[in-house]
């Protein structure tokens, strides 16, 4: 949270650049206009995006926790406020207020083997999570990013994930749903990544982000290789308003996605996932 | 250097298989390798083989007239490929094309239909197995079918993600 600031009051932030990632997504570099010089956070939260005159969105924060004097978001251009941050330029200035919400357990997971599935624009929440994993490589057992896409061109941070998979330490594999006849890379739903992957199960976290019915999949998955519903994350997608679990908006049966997630442990909403009424 | 024998045996597809089944099936199978761009497998020829991918990636592909070779999935390590050669009229549905150098187990399908033929216990250990492979792919098939990261799949409604 800005400090000593009122939660719901937006902070100013001037937008530094703007960059295409794909046809529908981009990323935003922001910095604080009223001398706040550090907007800490944790690999995980979200903000709220204030286009003044439009609207406010929930955006996952998308940048490096341990350089707090920038925040980056990539989101995609879908709604309104999406579609009018999309138009900004540099120079332009949001309203910002955040950070919310809980975080992927990185620090409880220390010695363990960590493995990351996620889908389309689901790579943007954990991307904090992945510089954080590769900055404090040497306190992880092995770490395993696992990413599908729609098609080639629909891959987001295309430059990172070659640089990832560059390391000898980090098992990176990419796969799309579809793709021409030019493209060698793996072609299938990101589940059938994970039989694939070197973990060891009983010790590993698994961390996932990415459409609901995937995380589904992924979950089943998991559990087939042998990983306890105690050791799965997930982070949940609800329409999140005020941010502080008051307006109740993002009610997911017993909890309130925006305070009590979006990063949940899969045990302790087994209950309810997945539960259509809900 | 694994033997066949060995790599059949520790193959997770043929994990706890009763020794005897193995000891036929291994009859029936041979070391193969194929070159990038070759063709494993073309549409409409007849089945009498499926592979147990040692290491390598295999495309497999459907071929349209307008947009070309469309691929559908990939296979690759410890990966099982092809299953018409169990089903009749015993014809290639897909490609396969070789997308990286590949080393399989060529299992030779006639010899091992009449063998199943012969063995109904043999035919049903294969047919199990098979059928679990084939349930994994009609799942993920379904999923990618459902095309989750459509926009079309959401509302417009801003999202977090």
């Amino acid at each position: 949270m800005i400090k000593d600031s009122n939660p719901m009051l937006p902070a100013q932030f001037c937008i530094q650049w703007v960059r295409k990632e794909t046809h529908d997504t981009f990323t935003i570099e922001l910095k604080s206009t009223n001398g706040t010089h550090e907007f800490p956070f944790s690999a995980g939260q979200f903000n709220m995006l204030y286009v003044f005159g439009v609207g406010e969105a929930p955006i996952s924060i998308s940048g490096d926790p341990s350089k707090p004097e920038v925040l980056k978001h990539t989101t995609r251009s879908v709604g309104t406020v999406t579609k009018a941050i999309s138009k900004l330029k540099k120079g332009d200035v949001l309203g910002v207020r955040g950070p919310f919400g809980s975080y992927w357990p990185l620090e409880d997971s220390l010695g363990k083997d960590i493995v990351i599935v996620t889908g389309g624009i689901g790579l943007a929440p954990l991307r904090p999570a992945l510089y954080q994993l590769i900055s404090q490589r040497e306190k992880y057992g092995r770490i395993v990013l696992l990413y599908g896409a729609r098609m080639p061109e629909d891959l987001l941070y295309k430059k990172e994930l070659e640089q990832w998979r560059g390391r000898f330490d980090v098992e990176v594999k990419v796969t799309v749903d579809s793709a021409k006849g030019n493209w060698r890379g793996n072609v299938g739903v990101v589940t059938t990544l994970i039989p694939r992957a070197q973990f060891d199960p009983l010790q590993t976290i698994a961390m996932i982000c990415g459409p609901e019915v995937m995380i589904r999949f992924t979950i089943k998955e998991l559990q087939n290789c042998g990983i306890k519903t105690e050791n799965i994350f997930i982070s949940m997608e609800r329409n999140m308003k005020c941010g502080i679990g008051l307006c109740g908006h993002c009610q997911f049966g017993f909890c309130f996605v925006c305070k009590d997630g979006p990063v949940f442990r899969l045990d302790r909403i087994k209950a309810i996932f997945g539960k259509r009424e809900i | 250097m694994k033997t066949i024998e060995q790599y059949i045996a520790e193959h997770p597809f043929f994990k706890g298989i009763d020794p005897s089944y193995l000891k036929t099936i291994m009859g029936c199978s041979n070391e193969v390798r194929f070159d990038i761009g070759q063709f494993i497998l073309r549409e409409g020829e007849e089945a009498n083989n499926f592979y147990v991918i040692h290491f390598g990636k295999v495309a497999l592909e459907i071929f349209t007239p307008i947009r070309g070779p469309i691929t559908i999935q990939t296979i690759g390590d410890g990966d099982v490929l092809g299953w018409s050669w169990l089903v009749p009229p015993f014809h290639w549905h897909y490609d396969a094309r070789v997308l990286e150098p590949t080393c399989a187990i060529a299992m030779d399908g006639r010899c091992l239909r009449t063998k199943c033929e012969q063995n109904h216990d043999l035919g049903y250990e294969l047919l199990k197995r098979f059928t679990h492979i084939i349930t994994q792919r009609l799942e993920a098939t379904r999923l990618q079918l459902l095309d989750v990261y459509g926009v079309h799949c959401e509302s417009n409604d801003d999202k977090r993600l």
